[in-house]
């Protein structure tokens, strides 16, 4: 188990180190920071002074080790937009995009699994069919579409919930959030559910066609052979062959949904991470473009880490060291 | 004599289907009594499994009882709601599978499963039911049931999980034992052990097994009375050893007639006969088309020298702490032009492994492998690719060795085309000829493999073996999934090929009597070394190391039928 995990994490390092590069490279790449720093009256004297006090005359290699290092202790710079810095911007509008993504990965992952057991158990019932047929919608109409669908029907038609922004906030700590209070939660609803309904249906797909699978197994016979009933045969035996492959899956979409966030918040005026990356882009703001790829990639390593961890636990047959 | 504790009597069952009702089973009467094993015995499709299936309530949609009654202790079973008989299932009639390995369920342990059932069938605590879990697994002769019960099934070899299904088929004590085909998917060893642990708990609890089986061998081994069934009905009901000796139906006869024999060795394989569907195969007609083979430099085909497979065991950051086991341990043989070397031995002696480096499918950590004096390990590409056009391997398991998304025509065609043997426009004329040889009409080209009987799909894997036109042959338990029947028509055809056309063969297998009709010289494998080559006819009669001694000993003998 330990060198499993140990080799992961290795892995985990590795690609962190291959993301950083290209956050880096943007730096690079994407024009040149000191002309985006100094405006148009300037000598040929400050562009060197700066050039040297920030570090840029050395070579790259060593410039990227900085950066990393500097990385590492969550420390990206100032955004050339705002002049503050990054790590306080992306502090102050994270708790908003983690509220809502973990929203929407437990409507996700909670409707995904009972709907789709639902409807591997009742294989040919008229419910089930119906709820096949209408998941088609869901994974077929772009997230943005839905979003505004959504806030057609339930903003403007019946004016129940709001249709942009968090709502009233508390703090706490350095946390604001929008779970205490009723507007808050309000406004949660819909962008929740715009963000994770194309993980929900995706997610009761996989579970209904894993479940057939797994239902058709020899063992399920024999379960029923032992005079087991449904039930247990169902959420007991079946549910957890089926989740093996699942889990997989999931610990993918659950990273998904945090990238996938920018359009849903966009579409929301959301005041998370991915408006904060949008109005960068449009801004040319490379310190919060790159602190914004390099949260993504180490949210997405951590996870499947995670993932990988939980298979494990799950099918003993993963547990090396039961040998 | 007692009362039967389980009586079938006039059981029909019936599948709807498109073209109309298709009946499996079709009157079928027989009684099961206390402490008695009673086989039923026949070919796939034949409906004895389909019988034991409507026993227990566990006909799969849409076949249903069309008529007939079941009687189980006097009450009668087959006419129960879903619900009642579910609470019979388990309790009154076990039921035990024929492959251990999918038949647990791999992501609980044993304990959680054992204690499951009882705890469902005899409402006790949970610390009783362990208790009992315990007893049980020791009572079927599970050496240290304490660490055992908190293991999970892929913790276990494939004789020890058929003996935890038993004990699972017996947590409540049933009446009644349904065992299909137990013991198919085991080695001959295990598969001793395993019968005699039916046949002593049948005498001790008096528990009443129905042994659904399509092995003349562990019928006459371990039944008292027999069923013989055929397509659906039961043509012959008697005491073992009478229908065995003096079978009355023509069937019958045949059936027997068709087991290989471990005592002498005959030219072909006896068929079954009955029903007309012994079809004609004439190997001539591919020979003419068939350039005969090279004689290779040395006489010897292949030369294995001294090979060796380790797989890692346990995983280790540190090369030093890694283990591993060896699989094959400096294996050396050769195979002489045109002869038909059999490898025998228990599941997890290596002999599949010796065929996969042979075949190149596994790369071999040590020592050489020649062919016809080349050394196979240190090819170049375009020599590997010569010697993969000569070498073609057929597999066991004729359902899962053939790609189910194509067509007959392409899986045949393939190995043609990968080897640029034949012009596009020929292929289509040398699979048609191919598959005329096998015995499969032209109409099978351009059907999938799912619409083929397993012994079909054989005839297909050896069309395909074929086209490339090779001259060694490896066959890995080639017939060891199949009926009786079948494997004699199979055998037959692998015999008629490796005569018409000169190949040579490696033929794996632990169906000892098959080998011995089979082979011109046999290998004996143990725990990866190969321990004796003999002469087919001095292994069977004098064998050299006591471990074939004991191996042969344990071949189910018809000893009725020595003659």
């Amino acid at each position: 188990m330990l060198p499993f995990i140990l080799k992961r994490v290795f892995q985990s390092i590795l690609v962190l180190v291959v993301t950083g590069a290209i956050a880096f490279s943007m730096f690079t790449f994407v024009g040149d920071p000191i002309d985006n720093m100094l405006g148009q009256e300037r000598t040929m004297e400050d562009v060197e002074r700066l050039r040297t006090q920030l570090g840029l005359d050395r070579p790259v290699p060593v410039q990227y080790f900085k950066f990393l290092n500097e990385a590492a202790k969550g420390n990206f710079g100032v955004s050339y937009r705002q002049g503050r810095e990054v790590s306080e911007i992306i502090m102050e509008r994270a708790p908003a995009t983690l509220e809502l993504a973990a929203l929407s990965a437990i409507f996700a992952v909670v409707m995904g699994i009972a709907l789709g057991v639902f409807t591997a158990i009742r294989r040919d019932g008229f419910a089930a069919n119906f709820i096949m047929s209408a998941s088609l919608i869901g994974v077929s109409l772009p997230t943005f579409l839905i979003g505004i669908l959504l806030i057609y029907l339930f903003s403007v038609e019946l004016g129940w919930l709001p249709s942009f922004g968090r709502g009233e906030v508390t703090q706490i700590g350095g946390w604001t959030t929008g779970f205490l209070t009723e507007s808050g939660l309000k406004a949660l609803i819909l962008p929740a559910i715009t963000l994770g309904l194309y993980q929900m249906t995706l997610i009761m797909r996989l579970v209904r066609s894993e479940m057939l699978e797994v239902l058709r197994q020899d063992y399920i016979r024999f379960a029923r052979a032992r005079g087991l009933s449904n039930r247990v045969i169902n959420y007991r035996h079946a549910l957890k062959n089926t989740m093996v492959p699942v889990i997989t899956v999931i610990g993918l979409q659950l990273g998904a949904i945090i990238a996938f966030a920018i359009i849903t918040e966009t579409v929301f005026q959301w005041p998370g991470l991915g408006l904060l990356f949008i109005n960068a882009i449009q801004f040319v703001d490379i310190p919060v473009m790159a602190a914004y790829l390099m949260m993504i990639s180490v949210m997405f390593v951590v996870i499947n880490l995670l993932v990988d961890i939980l298979y494990a636990f799950i099918d003993p047959r993963l547990r090396v060291s039961a040998k | 004599m007692t009362e039967p504790v389980l009586s079938i009597r006039n059981l029909t069952v019936e599948i709807p289907t498109r073209h109309g009702l298709v009946r499996p089973v079709k009157n079928v009467s027989y009684d099961i009594h206390p402490g008695e094993i009673r086989g039923v015995v026949g070919e796939s499709g034949a409906g004895k499994s389909m019988t034991g299936n409507a026993v227990i309530g566990l006909l799969d949609d849409p076949a249903r009882i069309a008529s007939g009654e079941i009687w189980l202790k006097g009450r009668r079973i087959d006419n129960l709601s879903a619900e009642e008989k579910r609470a019979i299932r388990g309790r009154e009639i076990g039921m035990i599978f024929q492959d251990p390995l999918t038949s647990l369920n791999p992501l609980f342990t044993i304990g959680e499963q054992l204690v499951e059932t009882i705890q469902l069938h005899l409402k006790v605590s949970a610390a009783e039911a362990k208790e009992r879990a315990l007893a049980l697994l020791d009572r079927v002769s599970i050496p240290d049931p304490k660490t055992r019960f908190d293991q999970y099934p892929h913790q276990f070899s494939g004789g020890m999980r058929q003996r935890v299904v038993i004990a699972l088929a017996l947590c409540s004590e049933p009446s009644v034992i349904v065992a299909d085909e137990p013991t198919t998917a085991l080695d001959v060893s295990i598969q001793a052990q395993v019968l005699d642990l039916i046949k002593e708990l049948a005498s001790e609890t008096q528990v009443g097994v129905i042994l659904v089986t399509h092995d003349m061998g562990v019928i006459a081994d371990t039944t008292e009375q027999v069923t013989v069934m055929y397509s659906g009905e039961v043509v012959e009901n008697g005491p073992t050893d009478r229908v065995l000796s003096a079978p009355e139906h023509e069937y019958t006869k045949s059936l027997i007639s068709a087991v290989p024999r471990p005592q002498v060795k005959l030219h072909r394989f006896p068929q079954v006969s009955y029903g007309g569907r012994e079809t004609t195969f004439k190997i001539e007609d591919l020979a003419r088309n068939w350039h005969k083979p090279e004689p290779s430099k040395s006489g010897k085909l292949v030369e294995v020298k001294g090979i060796t497979k380790k797989f890692l065991e346990k995983s280790a950051i540190l090369p030093s702490r890694r283990t591993y086991f060896t699989a094959v341990d400096d294996v050396s043989f050769d195979i002489k032009d045109g002869e038909v070397f059999g490898l025998v031995g228990e599941s997890g002696s290596g002999k599949s492994t010796v065929a996969r480096m042979i075949g190149t499918l596994l790369p071999v950590d040590g020592g050489q492998i020649h062919f016809d004096g080349d050394d196979v390990t240190a090819m170049s590409t375009v020599e590997m690719a010569n010697y993969r056009k000569q070498i073609q391997m057929i597999f066991q398991d004729p359902f899962s060795s053939l790609n189910p998304r194509m067509k007959v025509e392409s899986i045949v065609a393939e190995p043609l085309m990968h080897h640029k043997i034949l012009p596009p426009d020929q292929i289509s004329g040398r699979v048609h000829e191919l598959l005329d040889r096998v015995g499969l009409t032209r109409a099978a080209a351009t059907k999938y493999p799912h619409e083929f009987s397993g012994g079909q799909r054989q005839r297909i894997s050896i069309a395909r073996a074929l086209a490339t036109q090779p001259r060694f042959l490896i066959c890995d338990e080639p017939t060891s999934a199949l009926d009786v029947s079948i494997q004699a028509q199979i055998l037959n055809i692998l015999k008629d090929l490796q005569e018409h056309l000169g190949l040579t063969m490696l033929f794996i297998s632990h169906d000892l009597p098959v080998v011995r009709q089979m082979c011109d010289r046999v290998g004996v494998m143990k725990q990866g070394q190969l321990i004796e080559v003999q002469d087919t006819e001095t292994l069977f009669v004098k064998p050299e190391q006591q471990y074939t001694a004991q191996l042969l000993d344990l071949m189910p003998r018809l000893a009725q039928l020595s003659g």
